[in-house]
């Protein structure tokens, strides 16, 4: 079959010179290919400003756009190093015992930063420590210039109490180390070890470090100092972190209400509502309301069916292109039992890789996370928003809010008229799911237990909901 | 035109919900009423970049950059939909002073000089108001040097008067050698120093820095820190961002953070001749001819689309090369792979709506120019990152490109003339671009249709056939 040997000829064809991707899965990505030296991104600051914070949120978004990250949280290797964490004293700078683990747990951190990139193609890794004082981080520099990978820093400063004391309220409290302490005598603690470090303390330095890349964010992205942005990935990370901000507020996503062809069983189209996709419409309408939430920004895609469940809320919205759902191309508007009739092969090596497969002059889930990344980066930006979008796409976006993986991503279940509330929360982000109790049809299909090309028709079907 | 007013839920009851209506030409779903419609909903592009204009304010001495950012920040602007243009306020002094004498003028202590030099700034910020106020721009660049907090605060005034968000831009450098390059450049050419030979003109320039030295107030973290702005130090190796406050002003940083003054070379090119492209067929995903592979023969990074054709293009080439999906050509929707004499007989009307507006007109189930510049717009941004490039892409994607790179209106750009079989090379000099076409003398067929003349729904086959290029 000529086409797929093209196909997969085409996947094939992209070079690459770099010795570290010789191993790599070429991923016939729509981004550049970040193909050079692996990057650390090493965090700076006091304790309680938001590093861990950065960290696992810039690991998940580099993730999500394709760039295989990884965090080092040098704390938890203390946490298993050292069993139980008794208090502040272990910081204190004099305490020479704990300063040698501390050291050891930093290059043993180090280490599993070298096996990630050589053994486990990762391209970067961010290094979550205080990183303090120049000594460490000439240690970390000396590393990272001997194996051949690139450095990027980015340090935190802020000295508003109440930030420092809400972000300990935040995430302090429920660690580890403080399971067995009242509150009062966990933020004492805290504080004092905060103190430990600060008396050792060496900022980054714009004269003597001038040729390091680094990023300094003051107070919470007020102001920022971008120095030496070496590559595009560096780019990438800069452009990201000056747009998340930490202002309270809910991202509220939902599909447009059950479409005439969604009772069909047919994917894709440009068809409106059912009765019953009205009635969520109207239904959600009355959802938001009740929700009273400030300065509610509402997005749609281009497709009526959304725009139809929008315009039943009767407030203002925009419609994004970016939005729309995943083009089937030739299965466009098929039943899955005509997609398994027309294209047997197509319909088995979606199975096989759901997130990689590219419908025939279609596109993939891999594709919608790239067309998408603006949409994620100005949700960033914003507050309160609903976004009224389809299936595949609400998969993309609930990926990258929950971190879940490429090969999770196509199976996530995102009903009809079911409303997910998302609110970001610690590290991480609460999900509250509400199903506005209107009935709709399933359009949910599991991966089947045959992916192989030469399945017979009732194991590819077995999965298909039901439909007219 | 914008409306912020929230729709009326008073209108509409659950059970009567709005009829919605697909405009012909660029196939949005709109409310309608009455046959006609409706005009509560807002920016169909996706993105409300900001609800307020935007002023972005340079600042710097002389021979900082602060043009070049200007020009090149307006001409991105525009490209990507929000009107943007540049007020110069140099220029209103030149008009204002017919001849320019020496650095003189610009001396502390000229009087004279001060005052028309205040009113010329009066003058540029009457224009922006203007322009912003009742020509439906969205960001003004008023490009001066703004060099002490006094301007400044006029400035702050006159912005918040007329309900403007101000973004300052400031370069500052002192690296002899750019300054030098950058007088070079830019300065010897201007209109200021024509009657002057080279030694003179850099003589004078210098003085005229001088003259502002002295009450040089560079913004302040610590005086400043309420005011949103960009401090880009030594052309790019640093940058202090304050107080992004939105969407326009996150991007604007963005770009600004990503250009370069590298010397380097962007080499444009479409795929070899493809076999549709020889019967006269458009998009679709072919292979090449053999007179196309001949053209497909020439330490530079090579990009390509993932259509088959670019890719046996750049193969040819036989160095490393990065394919992106955003480099596909514009998706003909229903119309793929078909002739302009199948368009014309299945779908008359949709040809004639292409010809009234090619810029936005999106084909049914397809793309419209319009959805080109929006998804090419990171590879614009890689560009400017990156320094030798070679992109072998397609027709509308290069047009997109070419007028990125040539500051081309939306009007001008479906019409541009992009053949297969030529190399254009885009060198950044001065305040713009060098272009320099190289046709590889190997023979190709022509696929560039002109507007036809008549563009009515009405119009004959023959009429709308017109300027369709010979084919099989």
């Amino acid at each position: 079959n000529v086409k797929l040997m093209w196909r997969f000829m085409s996947r094939e064809s992209c070079h690459s010179v770099a010795p570290h991707c010789s191993n790599q899965m070429k991923i016939l990505a729509s981004v550049p290919q970040f193909c050079n030296s692996p990057t650390m991104i090493v965090m700076v600051g006091l304790p309680a400003r938001g590093k861990t914070y950065i960290s696992k949120k810039l690991t998940r978004y580099l993730n999500w756009i394709g760039v295989p990250t990884k965090m080092f949280n040098v704390g938890q290797y203390r946490r298993e190093a050292v069993k139980i964490y008794k208090n502040f004293e272990f910081f204190k700078p004099d305490n020479e015992e704990a300063m040698r683990i501390r050291k050891a747990c930093a290059a043993a951190a180090l280490k599993d930063v070298t096996a990630y990139f050589t053994k486990e193609q990762g391209q970067v890794a961010v290094f979550d420590a205080t990183n303090t004082t120049r000594e460490r981080r000439a240690i970390i520099i000396s590393f990272a210039k001997e194996k051949g990978y690139k450095v990027f820093f980015v340090e935190s400063i802020c000295d508003d109490p109440e930030i420092i004391a809400e972000n300990i309220r935040q995430v302090k409290f429920g660690s580890p180390d403080y399971v067995d302490r009242d509150i009062d005598e966990a933020m004492e603690d805290f504080i004092q070890r905060i103190d430990c470090y600060r008396a050792s303390y060496m900022p980054i330095d714009d004269e003597r470090d001038r040729k390091l890349s680094y990023i300094k964010i003051f107070d919470v992205g007020n102001r920022y100092l971008v120095n030496q942005v070496q590559d595009h990935i560096q780019s990438r990370i800069v452009y990201y972190l000056m747009n998340i901000h930490v202002t309270p507020r809910s991202i509220y996503l939902s599909r447009h209400g059950e479409s005439e062809l969604n009772l069909l069983g047919r994917i894709g189209g440009d068809s409106g509502l059912s009765p019953r996709g009205q009635k969520y419409a109207n239904a959600l309408a009355t959802f938001i309301k009740g929700q009273n939430i400030r300065d509610l920004k509402v997005w749609t895609s281009h497709m009526k069916r959304t725009i139809q469940t929008a315009e039943a809320l009767g407030v203002q919205y925009e419609q994004w292109k970016a939005l729309n759902e995943i083009d089937a191309g030739v299965c466009e508007e098929m039943t899955y039992e005509e997609i398994q009739e027309n294209y047997p092969e197509e319909f088995a090596l979606r199975d096989q890789d759901k997130y990689r497969y590219r419908y025939p002059k279609g596109e993939s889930y891999e594709d919608l996370v790239h067309r998408l990344e603006p949409v994620i980066m100005e949700l960033e930006r914003q507050e309160n928003v609903l976004v009224i979008c389809h299936q595949a796409i609400m998969r993309c976006l609930l990926a990258y809010f929950l971190d879940k993986p490429a090969d999770e991503l196509p199976y996530l279940r995102c009903p009809l008229h079911t409303v997910l509330k998302l609110t970001p929360i610690a590290y991480g982000c609460k999900v509250e799911s509400f199903f506005l109790n209107i009935e709709a049809v399933n359009t949910h299909r599991e991966r089947p237990v045959n992916v192989d090309i030469n399945r017979n028709p009732e194991e590819a079907l077995q999965t298909v909901p039901d439909h007219i | 035109e914008k409306s912020t007013e929230l729709s009326l839920s008073s209108d509409k009851t659950p059970s009567n919900p709005r009829e919605l209506t697909q405009n012909p030409l660029k196939k949005i779903w709109m409310p309608y009423k009455n046959g006609l419609p409706e005009k509560t909903h807002i920016s169909e592009k996706g993105l409300c970049m900001t609800n307020c204009p935007t002023l972005i304010v340079t600042v710097g001495l002389p021979a900082r950059g602060k043009t070049y950012i200007s020009k090149k920040l307006t001409r991105y602007l525009n490209w990507i939909g929000v009107p943007t243009r540049e007020f110069n306020v140099g220029q209103y002094r030149r008009e204002f002073v017919k001849i320019y004498k020496s650095f003189e003028f610009f001396r502390p202590d000229n009087e004279e000089g001060l005052k028309i030099r205040r009113q010329c700034a009066s003058a540029a910020l009457n224009d922006v108001r203007q322009y912003l106020t009742e020509e439906q721009g969205q960001v003004a660049v008023f490009d001066a040097t703004n060099t002490t907090r006094e301007r400044r605060e006029t400035i702050i005034q006159f912005a918040e008067q007329n309900g403007f968000k101000v973004f300052f831009v400031e370069s500052v450098c002192e690296d002899p050698d750019v300054i030098q390059e950058n007088i070079v450049q830019v300065k010897l050419g201007s209109p200021d120093y024509t009657n002057c030979n080279t030694e003179e003109a850099v003589e004078d320039f210098m003085k005229r820095i001088k003259c502002y030295e002295n009450s040089y107030e560079t913004l302040d973290e610590v005086l400043d820190r309420d005011l949103s702005y960009i401090k880009i130090m030594d052309v790019g190796q640093r940058y202090l961002v304050n107080r992004v406050l939105d969407h326009i002003q996150s991007r604007i940083v963005y770009y600004l953070m990503n250009i370069h003054i590298t010397p380097r070379s962007i080499y444009l090119c479409r795929h070899g001749e493809s076999e549709l492209n020889v019967k006269g067929r458009i998009g679709g995903d072919s292979g090449l001819t053999p007179r196309g592979k001949e053209f497909a023969k020439n330490d530079l990074k090579v990009w390509t689309s993932q259509m088959k054709r670019t890719i046996q293009t750049a193969e040819a080439l036989d160095v490393p090369y990065e394919q992106w999906k955003v480099l596909n050509e514009i998706d003909a929707g229903v119309c793929e792979e078909m002739m302009y004499e199948e368009i014309q007989e299945n779908y008359p009307l949709e040809f004639a709506l292409r010809d009234q507006d090619k810029y936005r007109y999106r084909y049914p189930k397809g793309e419209s120019y319009e959805d080109l510049v929006q998804r090419l717009e990171p590879v614009i941004m890689e560009l400017e990152r990156q320094e030798n490039v070679l992109v072998i892409c397609h027709q509308a994607v290069m047009r997109c490109l070419l007028a990125y790179f040539l500051d081309k209106t939306a009007e001008e750009l479906p019409y541009l003339k992009c053949p297969l079989h030529t190399v254009l090379k885009l060198t950044p000099v001065a305040y713009g671009c060098k272009v320099e076409s190289i046709s590889l003398n190997v023979d190709a067929v022509n696929t560039h249709r002109e507007r036809p003349e008549n563009v009515e729904v009405s119009r004959m086959s023959e009429e709308a056939l017109l300027t369709v290029p010979a084919h099989q």
